[in-house]
C-alpha cells in the first residue's frame, strides 16, 4: 500500500476493532452517590465487567476497601458518626489517596474509564472530585442510587453486608443491627443531587432499582453506553442456561466451523437437555439458538418456542473454514502459529477475531441483561465469550476457557458476581478444546503445532 | 399466533430445511416449512407524544418511525393534526384552538377518534407493530382515553413527552416547520408567527404534564430542554428500551453527513464483488479530488470513518485526517460468490442469482449476507452517526445503500437498488422533517457498478435473461 506524501502532523489512527471507538478521548471517572446498601457496588461491578468486556478499560476503586487497609478492624458504626474527628480524617484520606490511585490508573495504566465507589453523599465530597477531575481534564460522570423501599434495603444488607470482611465475626442479626445504624449515620448529612444546583454536572439518577431514571447532561459516546446499559440491568432473580449444540457431524471429523446437524450421539444429548430442563422445572424460559442448524437442531427436542439470533452464529473461520487443525497447519503454518501467539486478537483471513465476536454479542448480552430464564444454545467460542461476561474473564484468558460439548452451564447472579454450576449430561463426545501450545514461533515444526490437537476420526 | 404451536403436537426432532431465500433453518412437516416471525415486540405498541405545540413532537415522530422501520419493526405514524386538516379543510386561525370553542372541541375529539381507529386497524388487522400517535395529548383526561383504548385493545402504551421552556428553540422551531405548513400557506411569515404563538397559548392553561407520582404507573420518558435532560419511567420491553436509546442519542444541532464510496478498486475494473483489492489509478485520483473537495467544504471538527477494507482505508489516506475504522462498515459478504464476476455467478450458482434478482433485500447469499443482514450490523453505526455532528463515511455500494435508505426513509424494495455511483460523494443534511441532499461527482471516471432488476426473474430463465443488466466492465 503506498502512502500519499503527507504536508499536515503526523497522522493520528484509532483503530477500532472493538466495539467503542475513540480511544484517544479523555479519561472517564464515574462517580458513584447513595447512602449505603443502595447497590452502588453492585452497579460499580458489573458496569465495570461490562465495560472491560466490550473493550473499555476500566477499573473500580472501591473507598470502603481503603478504609478497611487503612482501620483493620471495624469495631461497629460509631467509627461513621458525623461528629467523629478522627474517623473523618481517616476517611478523608481514604478518598484521597483513592483518587490518586484513579490518576495513576489513567496516567500509568492506560485505564480509560474508574469507577469511584463510595458513598459520595456530600456536595463538599462531590465538590473535590469535580475540581481534581476538571484540573486533570477528566470527566465526570455520577451515578446516584435512590431507594427508600425498607425490604429492597434489608435484603441488599442480608445479601452482601452480612458476609462483608467488617462483619466477619458477627451474626447476621447483629451485623444487621449494626449496619441499619450506619446508614442513620450517613442520612442527616446526605445531599442528593438536585436538578437545580446541578444542572451542570452530567449524571444517571437511579430510583427504586430502576422503575425510574432521571439522565442529565449525557457528554459522549460512552456516558451513552453507560446509561443505555444502567438502564437494561435488573435484580430480579433469575438463571441463565448457558449450552453449546450437541456433537455434530464436523466434530467428529475434526473439522472446525462449518453447517453441519448433529450426530447420533448429538441428538442423544438434544434429549438429555431437554429432560434436564423439564427437571429444572423452570417459569417462563426463553431459548436462543443461532442460525446454524446444528443449534437449531439442539432446540427442537425441547419442544419450545425458540428464538433464532444470526450474531449467535459461530466464529467465522474464514479461509479455514471446515479444516482440520492438521489441515491449517499444512496450509497456513503462519497462520496458525499468530493464532496461538494471541489467540484473541487474531482474525482468520477473510474471517473474524474473538475480538469481533465480543462486539457482534453485545446485543445478545444487553438482551440477556433485560430477560430473566434464558437458555442459550451456542456455539464453542460464542460461548466463551458469553461465560467471560458473566466471569469477568480477562482478554488472554477468554479463548481457552473450558466449555465442552454435552455439557450445560447454569449461571445465577449472587451477590456481587455468579454462581456457576455445572452439569455434564452423561453423552460420550469428542472433545473440541485446543490448549495453547509450548511453541507459538512461526518457525515451529509441524509436530510442535499439532502437540495439543485433540482427539479425531 | 406462531405456526410453530401447531408443529409442536409432532415427534421430535423434526426434520428441518433451509430455506432457499434466507438462508435459515427452519423445522418442515410434509415439506411445509412453518414461518417463524421473530419479532422484537410480543404485543403491539402504542407510543403517544404528548406536548404543548412547538416542541418537536412531529420532528420525534417521524424521526422514530423512521428507525423503527429501518430496523425491520413496522411502524406507522398518526398525526392528528392532519386528520383536523381532513375534517375542516379551512384553517381561518388560532380561534378554532380556543379552549371555549365547543365546535371546535368536538371537531378535534372526533379528530383523534379518527385517528384511534385507524391506529387498531393497522396494529389489529394490517400487522403493524409500533403506531406513533402524534398529538399534544397535553390533559390527563385526553391520555386516560387512550390509555383505556389501549388496553380494550391489547396494546403497550409508552409517552414521549417533549417539555421546553427555551424561546429561541420555539421560535427556530416555528420558523423552520410552521411556516410551511399547509395552515399557513396563505399568511405571510409575521402573521403566521403570531397566529401560531396564540395557538400555543390556548394549549397552556389546560396542560397538565405527566406528573412524577399521578402517573407513577406509565411508562413514559420526558424529554427536556431538547435532549439535556430525560426523566425514564417504567420501561416495560425491548422494544422501548431500544426507543428511549435511540431519543436520548438524537440531537438537532446543524450538521452534515457526507457519505461516499472508497475510490474505484481494481476488482471494481474486472467487474468482481466483493474481495479486498486496493484502489486502481482512477481510483487513487479521487481519492485526491476527495481531498480537495472537503478542503474546499471547509468543514467544523470534521469526523472521518472508514471499513477496515483496504479500498476505503487508501481513500481515507490520502485525506490526511485522523480517521476511524469500523469493522461493521465492511462491505456486504458475499459467502461462495466473493470476487466473482456476475457472469461466473450465473454460470455457478443460476439459482443463487435468480432468487437474490426475486428478493434482493432479504436473500442471503451462501456462506454470506443478506441486506437484511447488513442493516443489523449498520446499527450502531446509525446510532453513532446520531450523536455525531459533521462527519465523512467512506464505506461501499451495499453499506452505503443502507445507509442511505435510513436518511432518506426508503424501503426495504428500494434499498437494494438505490444509486450509489462511485467517485460521486452525498452530502445530506437534516432540514425540517427530513433530509437535503446535494450529490457532488467528483469528475473522475469509473466503471458502473450497479445492476438494475432484470426483467425476468425466474429462476428457469435463459442466461441472456440473467445478464442482461449487468454493467460493462473489463
Amino acid at each position: 500500500m503506498e502512502f500519499p506524501h503527507l504536508e499536515r502532523m503526523r497522522l493520528r489512527r484509532c483503530d477500532s476493532a472493538a466495539s467503542v471507538p475513540q480511544f484517544c478521548n479523555s479519561p472517564t471517572v464515574i462517580v458513584m452517590v447513595g447512602l449505603p446498601a443502595r447497590g452502588k457496588t453492585y452497579i460499580s461491578k458489573k458496569l465495570t465487567r461490562y465495560l472491560n468486556w466490550i473493550g473499555v478499560p476500566t477499573k473500580m476503586f472501591n473507598v470502603g476497601q481503603y478504609r478497611r487497609e487503612a482501620v483493620k478492624i471495624y469495631k461497629n458504626f460509631e467509627f461513621f458518626k458525623p461528629d467523629n474527628e478522627e474517623a473523618m480524617r481517616i476517611r478523608k484520606a481514604c478518598a484521597a489517596a483513592a483518587l490518586k490511585d484513579v490518576s495513576a490508573y489513567f496516567t500509568k495504566e492506560q485505564g480509560q474509564v474508574a469507577v469511584f465507589d463510595a458513598t459520595n453523599t456530600t456536595r463538599e465530597r462531590r465538590a473535590v472530585i469535580i475540581s481534581l477531575a476538571k484540573e486533570k481534564g477528566y470527566k465526570v460522570f455520577f451515578v446516584e442510587s435512590i431507594c427508600d423501599d425498607p425490604e429492597i434495603i434489608a435484603e441488599n444488607i442480608k445479601q452482601v453486608k452480612s458476609g462483608s470482611p467488617d462483619y466477619v465475626d458477627r451474626d447476621i442479626d447483629e451485623a444487621m443491627e449494626d449496619f441499619v445504624q450506619r446508614i442513620e449515620c450517613y442520612k442527616a448529612s446526605y445531599m442528593p443531587i438536585d436538578d437545580e444546583k446541578d444542572r451542570k454536572l452530567s449524571y444517571i439518577k437511579i430510583f427504586d432499582v430502576g422503575s425510574r431514571y432521571l439522565v442529565n447532561r449525557v457528554q459522549d459516546h460512552i456516558q451513552s453506553r453507560i446509561v443505555y446499559y444502567l438502564m437494561n440491568i435488573h435484580v430480579t432473580p433469575r438463571s441463565i442456561y448457558l449450552s453449546r449444540h450437541g456433537e455434530s457431524e464436523l466434530n467428529l471429523l475434526g473439522r472446525i466451523g462449518g453447517d453441519s446437524g448433529l450426530s447420533p450421539r448429538g441428538l442423544k444429548y438434544a434429549n438429555a437437555l431437554a429432560d434436564f430442563i423439564r427437571s429444572q422445572k423452570i417459569t417462563d424460559l426463553k431459548v436462543w439458538t443461532s442460525h446454524m442448524k446444528r443449534t437449531i437442531q439442539t432446540a427442537e427436542t425441547l419442544g419450545v418456542q425458540y428464538e433464532q439470533w444470526k450474531a449467535l452464529n459461530e466464529i467465522d473461520a474464514g479461509v479455514c473454514e471446515e479444516l482440520t487443525y492438521e489441515e491449517i497447519q499444512e496450509n497456513f503454518p503462519e497462520e496458525f502459529a499468530l493464532r496461538d501467539q494471541d489467540k484473541y486478537r487474531y482474525r482468520y483471513p477473510k474471517g473474524e477475531s474473538y475480538e469481533d465476536l465480543v462486539h457482534r454479542l453485545e446485543p445478545v448480552i444487553m438482551e440477556l441483561e433485560r430477560q430473566e430464564n434464558v437458555l442459550v444454545v451456542c456455539h464453542q467460542a460464542v460461548m466463551r465469550c458469553l461465560l467471560a461476561y458473566f466471569l469477568d474473564k480477562p482478554a488472554d484468558e477468554l479463548p481457552y476457557l473450558r466449555c465442552p460439548l454435552h455439557t450445560v452451564l447454569k449461571l445465577t447472579p449472587i451477590a456481587y458476581g455468579c454462581k456457576v454450576e455445572s452439569y455434564f449430561l452423561n453423552i460420550e463426545a469428542v472433545n473440541t478444546h485446543r490448549e495453547r501450545p509450548r511453541n507459538v514461533n512461526i518457525n515451529r515444526d509441524t509436530e510442535e503445532a499439532l502437540q495439543t490437537v485433540p482427539d479425531h476420526v | 399466533m406462531l405456526d410453530n404451536e401447531e408443529f409442536m403436537l409432532d415427534s421430535y426432532p423434526r426434520e428441518l430445511t433451509q430455506n432457499p431465500l434466507k438462508k435459515i433453518w427452519m423445522p418442515c412437516r410434509n415439506g411445509h416449512i412453518a414461518q417463524r416471525r421473530v419479532c422484537m415486540t410480543n404485543c403491539p405498541t402504542l407510543i403517544v407524544t404528548v406536548g404543548l405545540p412547538a416542541r418537536g413532537k412531529t420532528y420525534i415522530s417521524k424521526k422514530l418511525t423512521r428507525y423503527l422501520n429501518w430496523i425491520g419493526v413496522p411502524t406507522k405514524e398518526f398525526n392528528v393534526g392532519q386528520y383536523r386538516r381532513e375534517c375542516l379543510k379551512i384553517y381561518k386561525s388560532f380561534e378554532f384552538f380556543r379552549p371555549d370553542n365547543e365546535e371546535g372541541l368536538k371537531i378535534r375529539r372526533q379528530c383523534a377518534t379518527s385517528a384511534l381507529n385507524d391506529v387498531r386497524q393497522y396494529l389489529s388487522v394490517e400487522g403493524g407493530q409500533v403506531a406513533v400517535f402524534d398529538a399534544t395529548n397535553t390533559t390527563r383526561e385526553r391520555r386516560g382515553t387512550i390509555v383505556k383504548f389501549a388496553e380494550q385493545n391489547g396494546f403497550k402504551v409508552f409517552f414521549v413527552e417533549s417539555v421546553c421552556e427555551d424561546p429561541d428553540v420555539i421560535a427556530q422551531n416555528i420558523v423552520q416547520v410552521k411556516l410551511g405548513s399547509p395552515d399557513y400557506l396563505h399568511c405571510n411569515s409575521e402573521e403566521a408567527i403570531e397566529d401560531f404563538m396564540k395557538r400555543i397559548k390556548c394549549y397552556e392553561s389546560s396542560y397538565q404534564p405527566l406528573d412524577e407520582v399521578l402517573d407513577r404507573d406509565l411508562s413514559y420518558i420526558k424529554i427536556m430542554d431538547v435532549g439535556r435532560r430525560y426523566l425514564v419511567n417504567r420501561v416495560v420491553d425491548h422494544i422501548q428500551s431500544r426507543i428511549v436509546y435511540y431519543l436520548m442519542n438524537i440531537h438537532i444541532t446543524p450538521r452534515s453527513i457526507y457519505l461516499c464510496r472508497h475510490g474505484e478498486s481494481d476488482l471494481n475494473i474486472k467487474g468482481r464483488i466483493g474481495g479486498d483489492s486496493g484502489l486502481s489509478a482512477r481510483g487513487k485520483e479521487f481519492a485526491k479530488h476527495l481531498r480537495k473537495f472537503i478542503q474546499e467544504q471547509n468543514i467544523k471538527d470534521l469526523k472521518v470513518w472508514t471499513s477496515q477494507m483496504k479500498r476505503t482505508i487508501q481513500t481515507a489516506e490520502c485525506l490526511g485526517v485522523p480517521y476511524e475504522q469500523w469493522k461493521s462498515l465492511n462491505e456486504i459478504d458475499a459467502g461462495v460468490c466473493e470476487e466473482m464476476m456476475y457472469e461466473e455467478i450465473q454460470e455457478h450458482y443460476p439459482l443463487e442469482f435468480a432468487l437474490r434478482d426475486q428478493d434482493k433485500y432479504r436473500y442471503r447469499y451462501p456462506k454470506g449476507e443478506s441486506y437484511e443482514d447488513l442493516v443489523q450490523r449498520l446499527e450502531p453505526v446509525i446510532m453513532e452517526l446520531e450523536r455525531q455532528e459533521n462527519i465523512l463515511v467512506i464505506c461501499h455500494q451495499a453499506v452505503m445503500r443502507c445507509l442511505l435508505a435510513y436518511f432518506l426513509d426508503k424501503t426495504a424494495d428500494e434499498l437494494p437498488y438505490l444509486n450509489c455511483p462511485l467517485h460521486t460523494v452525498l452530502k445530506l443534511t437534516p432540514v425540517a422533517y427530513g433530509c437535503k441532499v446535494e450529490s457532488v461527482y467528483l469528475g473522475v471516471d469509473s466503471v458502473n457498478t450497479h445492476r438494475d432488476r432484470p426483467e425476468n426473474v425466474n429462476v428457469q430463465r435463459s442466461t441472456e435473461d440473467a445478464l442482461q443488466t449487468v454493467p460493462a466492465h473489463f
